[in-house]
């Protein structure tokens, strides 16, 4: 755990028993994947939303690219508004009244009124949604939405990207697909990237680093091939087996 | 046909309509959004006026209005005319009496509204009222409509709470409902025939109308 904050990229530090205990530290330099992994409870959405101010834990600290986004002991809670993050969120959250564009547009807020439709056009052009910018997201495919999210989670030039279970709500073809896009899409993306997953197909494929969560505790963080080929204990390959098992029957039922 | 009682009627129901809709939207708001000590009483205290008999919240409303209350008293020094038997009075009884009606339908249309909606709008960089007007208040539009229509219709239709409240004066505070009960008195069941009857319709328009309305904010977030 890097005790020296960077000078770019993220820092993080929460510490807290309770409501939902969390004692755990990270650093995300830009550019990089890093995959929180853990079971159902384990703390890692809690992570995900204190980073992006959607939850104050009691104590800690949020350094992003040298400025303090949330620090307990100064009293400092940037709002969710204030701090440039891109949020996909599990559900989507896309706006059910607005089309596509338009849930883009309402993320370009900073930009001049003349230029957010242009560059919100551009951002859906850039996941591949050309000509559906004037759906609403109930008449989009899952998949589609999920890049509709994306998009706007991008529009924001955000300082970090925070992507909770991306993949879990559409089916095996479309989330191999997706994958296969943010791989490509990673190549552009110069800002830490969080993923929150318990998949551990999404984090071999995606996630430059992983952090094994349990009880809101870092268990084990490292290159995915070294806490896959050596876990730090037993109860690291307990738990790397536990999340495969537990996303092993989301899996087979997909299939069936 | 008394038209004078339906024009009072009208400006009745349509200035309740103004005055109320704006305080059910924030209160219902706060109520569908924040847990809070003592949040099951403030629910209690809204639907209050559903269960109460009209007249026992009309003797309440004249004690509170009247001339010996703090109320009637500050009302009687600022404008100069007492509160109660008064279309002021009826006003503001009228919006009391109205609460549940405005801020049920109110409170369940924000509750409605998916918390990760919230979330997303706040990553998205969009400022309190941006996310208000642009997110929320289109969201919980179909709830607001039918807090205003069952408002208006049940405003239309109250007796107990008008009689106790505002009396009986042409002009003043002599409502439809009330028109209905005073030909009846008068024998003049054709006059009254017809007032009750256009009571009817809008009724059942009103009803129609915001049930039409509740369906569809079902489906908007089914």
């Amino acid at each position: 755990m890097a005790k020296t904050a960077p000078p770019t990229g993220l820092s993080v530090r929460f510490k807290q028993p309770r409501p939902i205990a969390l004692d755990l530290a990270f650093s995300v330099a830009p550019g990089e994947i890093l995959a929180l992994v853990g079971p159902s409870g384990s703390g890692k959405s809690t992570t995900l939303r204190a980073i992006a101010g959607l939850y104050a834990p009691a104590n800690g600290s949020i350094l992003c690219n040298g400025t303090v986004w949330f620090d307990s002991r100064l009293r400092v809670d940037l709002p969710a508004r204030a701090r440039r993050v891109g949020m996909v969120f599990q559900s989507y959250a896309l706006f059910p009244h607005l089309t596509a564009l338009e849930n883009v547009m309402e993320a370009l807020g900073d930009l001049p009124a003349g230029e957010r439709c242009d560059r919100a056009r551009a951002l859906l052009s850039g996941m591949h949604l050309d000509g559906l910018e004037e759906r609403k997201p109930a008449a989009l495919s899952g998949g589609q939405q999920q890049r509709v999210a994306v998009a706007r989670a991008l529009a924001r030039r955000p300082s970090v990207l925070l992507l909770d279970e991306p993949f879990s709500a559409v089916d095996r073809v479309t989330r191999r697909r997706l994958r296969r896009e943010l791989i490509e899409l990673r190549r552009e993306l110069s800002m830490p990237v969080i993923l929150v997953t318990h998949d551990l197909d999404d984090v071999i494929r995606l996630a430059d680093r992983m952090c094994l969560l349990s009880g809101g505790k870092i268990l084990q963080t490292g290159s995915v091939e070294e806490v896959m080929a050596r876990p730090a204990n037993a109860t690291v390959a307990e738990l790397l087996d536990l999340v495969y098992e537990e996303a092993r029957p989301a899996a087979n039922a997909r299939r069936g | 046909m008394d038209w004078e009682a339906l024009w009072l009627s009208l400006r009745l129901g349509g200035l309740t309509v103004l005055l109320l809709i704006p305080l059910a939207i924030a209160f219902g708001r706060f109520l569908a959004l924040r847990s809070f000590f003592g949040r099951a009483v403030a629910e209690a205290v809204v639907a209050l006026p559903l269960v109460l008999p009209p007249t026992v919240l009309g003797f309440y409303l004249l004690v509170a209005f009247g001339s010996d209350s703090w109320i009637g008293r500050t009302y009687d020094r600022f404008i100069g005319q007492p509160l109660v038997f008064s279309f002021e009075g009826l006003l503001l009884a009228s919006i009391i009496v109205n609460v549940p009606f405005a801020v049920q339908p109110i409170q369940r249309a924000f509750e409605s509204i998916p918390a990760d909606l919230r979330d997303a709008a706040a990553t998205c960089g969009m400022s309190w009222w941006r996310m208000l007007h642009r997110i929320e208040l289109p969201l919980a539009w179909p709830g607001i409509l039918t807090g205003m229509v069952l408002t208006f219709a049940h405003t239309l239709g109250e007796f107990g709470v008008v009689l106790m409240v505002g009396g009986n004066i042409p002009g003043e505070t002599r409502t439809v409902a009330i028109a209905i009960y005073d030909r009846v008195q008068a024998f003049d069941d054709q006059a009254a025939g017809r007032m009750a009857a256009l009571l009817l319709l809008v009724s059942l328009v009103a009803i129609a109308l915001s049930y039409a309305l509740s369906q569809r904010i079902g489906r908007r977030h089914g």
